[in-house]
């Protein structure tokens, strides 16, 4: 088979006549398939599957996993409702409505904060574009599940008491 | 009345045998291909913590499958869409009638011949329900009115037509060998010894004709590398995409038993069926107890030796899980060394002065253990071919069927006829 036009020697090589066979390289490729199962079955534990829930991947401290709004001192969120993440996020999956603080310092903080964790891409650009550290991926967790797109969408209770280990 | 019974028996075993292989042949579909790939493979699904390395999931499967809901498509024709799977699957079981699974066994003085119909065109028969099995196939790639199901069916009716071509092509090769049309007279013939020590299996005598018969089997089962019907990359899942539930599961099940009887097949025609090599009937008979002890002996240390792998684990994985799986390798080592203690235990009954009668039933019991032999071994080939072989593209499929098998089938048949002729 050839096509005009093609570089000469981009597809596949001559075969030579006992490759054109298939049959010998068809017992090869059998060959090879039984190597490794046997090697299996004599060496169960060396293989390299993680039984998952048991087992669990050791990420590096810079995974993003879920996120977390931080907190000052006296437990209320560091947020200043100032829209950064939200403007930065190319998902667009935060919204912030903003209400007047009382300390006149601070100015405004967060009346509701909401994050679609299902629109959410996890790229950490709110967390790099958040002036007072208070929204932060350090949580390290991955496993996000629920049977409804609404519980996906949590709030800023939820996000404040989000700790790095897991509890809520 | 008793020829009845006789063969009610006969086809109860034949349909136990194939719908526990079906269930073992799954498991080692999926635990075989794991540990190609380098993967575990299932081991979840459990009986109070028991999990028999991933037997139970079949299990799990089928109950799954028995209560899940039919979906069902709208403009299906009602009557060939249910028609379909169960043609399938009693097309796959039907061709099992004529494979003999042992020479006979004698029963009250009667000897009882161990297939279910001798019939004297056997293997027309297989070639004719087999063929009829892609009916089922069309059948339901037409009547769920879609259009990658019908595209499966067609695939399967043009794969059938090149490859029963073949199929045929090779086992007259085989029937001009033997003389027979009749498959208990081709088993048979294979007992002999070429030039004294060389089995006259078909294999033997047919290499060539074994090939193109291996391949034609693979179409015909529509396994893996000619699954395009299914093509399941290409046309999402071929010919049962729109089936769902048990009818789902029957064409599941229908595969798996096209592979038995597929690997019953090249068993029967091409390695001497329930012959055992240089072992025919007469010898083991005469040689009953002597086999026997030694068959027990070896039982006996084989399950021994199991037993202390398993003795291995119990000391390296204690406390592994925590819970009931840890207690999976004492119960395999208990089990094998029941077994073990079992066979040492028969030792005292005396095996090797066993009787004429009971020389009579272990011959028998040997045979059909050597047929099941081959059957798992050659039901394992599929597997090991799945996972090793990539699928064919259509046009390679067409080229080898039409433009290199055919004359080779050609070829074969041709020289065949000209030895049988000449010698």
């Amino acid at each position: 088979m050839s096509f005009e036009g093609l570089p000469q020697g981009s597809g596949a090589k001559e075969k030579s006549f006992k490759e054109s066979l298939y049959l010998w390289e068809v017992l090869r490729g059998l060959g090879v398939t039984l190597r490794h199962l046997v090697r299996n079955i004599f060496h169960t534990g060396e293989m390299p599957t993680m039984q998952y829930p048991e087992e669990k991947r050791v990420y590096s401290d810079r995974f993003r996993g879920r996120h977390r709004l931080t907190k000052r001192e006296d437990g209320s969120p560091r947020c200043v409702a100032c829209q950064m993440c939200s403007t930065v996020c190319p998902a667009d999956c935060i919204t912030i409505v903003a209400a007047e603080h009382p300390d006149v310092e601070i100015e405004k903080y967060p009346d509701s904060f909401e994050i679609d964790l299902l629109r959410c891409v996890y790229c950490g650009l709110c967390e790099e574009a958040c002036p007072c550290d208070a929204i932060r991926m350090d949580t390290g967790i991955y496993e996000i599940a629920a049977d409804s797109r609404e519980k996906f969408v949590v709030d800023k209770d939820f996000l404040l008491n989000n700790t790095t280990d897991g509890t809520r | 009345m008793t020829i009845v019974w006789e063969s009610l028996a006969k086809i109860g075993f034949m349909f136990a045998l194939i719908m526990g292989m079906v269930v073992v042949l799954i498991w080692m579909e999926r635990k075989g291909a794991a540990y190609i790939q380098d993967r575990t493979g299932p081991n979840r699904a459990a009986i109070l913590g028991i999990r028999l390395a991933g037997l139970v999931h079949p299990v799990a499967d089928v109950f799954k499958l028995l209560f899940k809901e039919d979906i069902t498509p709208d403009g299906r024709h009602r009557a060939l869409y249910n028609l379909a799977p169960w043609l399938v699957m009693t097309i796959a079981l039907s061709t099992y009638a004529v494979v003999p699974f042992g020479d006979f066994l004698t029963v009250a003085g009667r000897q009882v011949p161990l297939v279910v119909a001798d019939l004297d065109v056997g293997l027309l028969f297989i070639l004719a329900i087999a063929s009829l099995g892609t009916y089922g196939v069309v059948m339901a790639g037409w009547a769920a009115n879609n259009k990658f199901t019908f595209l499966g069916g067609v695939r399967a009716t043009a794969q059938m037509i090149s490859y029963e071509i073949n199929m045929g092509l090779a086992l007259m090769g085989l029937i001009l060998v033997f003389a027979s049309l009749r498959i208990t007279d081709i088993t048979a013939g294979q007992a002999d010894l070429l030039w004294g020590w060389l089995p006259k299996w078909g294999v033997v005598v047919q290499p060539l004709g074994f090939i193109l018969f291996l391949v034609s089997v693979f179409a015909e089962t529509n396994r893996n590398p000619f699954d395009l019907p299914e093509g399941e990359s290409e046309i999402v899942a071929g010919y049962h995409l729109e089936y769902s539930s048990m009818k789902f599961a029957l064409f599941f099940m229908a595969e798996y038993a096209h592979m038995v009887i597929g690997a019953a097949l090249i068993a029967t025609l091409y390695f001497g069926g329930y012959q055992i090599p240089w072992l025919p009937r007469p010898a083991l008979e005469a040689h009953a107890g002597t086999l026997l002890t030694v068959k027990l002996v070896a039982v006996a240390l084989v399950s021994l030796l199991i037993a202390l792998l398993f003795m291995r684990r119990v000391q390296r994985e204690k406390g592994k899980f925590g819970d009931a799986r840890d207690r999976e390798p004492v119960l395999g080592m208990g089990l094998w060394l029941v077994v073990a203690v079992a066979a040492a235990g028969a030792l005292l009954l005396k095996p090797w002065a066993i009787g004429p009668a009971g020389a009579s039933v272990f011959a028998s019991l040997a045979q059909v253990g050597a047929f099941l032999v081959k059957l798992v071994f050659f039901a394992w080939l599929f597997i090991w071919v799945r996972w090793t072989l990539p699928r064919f593209r259509y046009d390679q499929l067409m080229r080898l069927g039409w433009k290199v098998m055919l004359p080779l089938g050609l070829a074969n048949l041709v020289v065949t006829a000209l030895v049988v002729a000449l010698v």
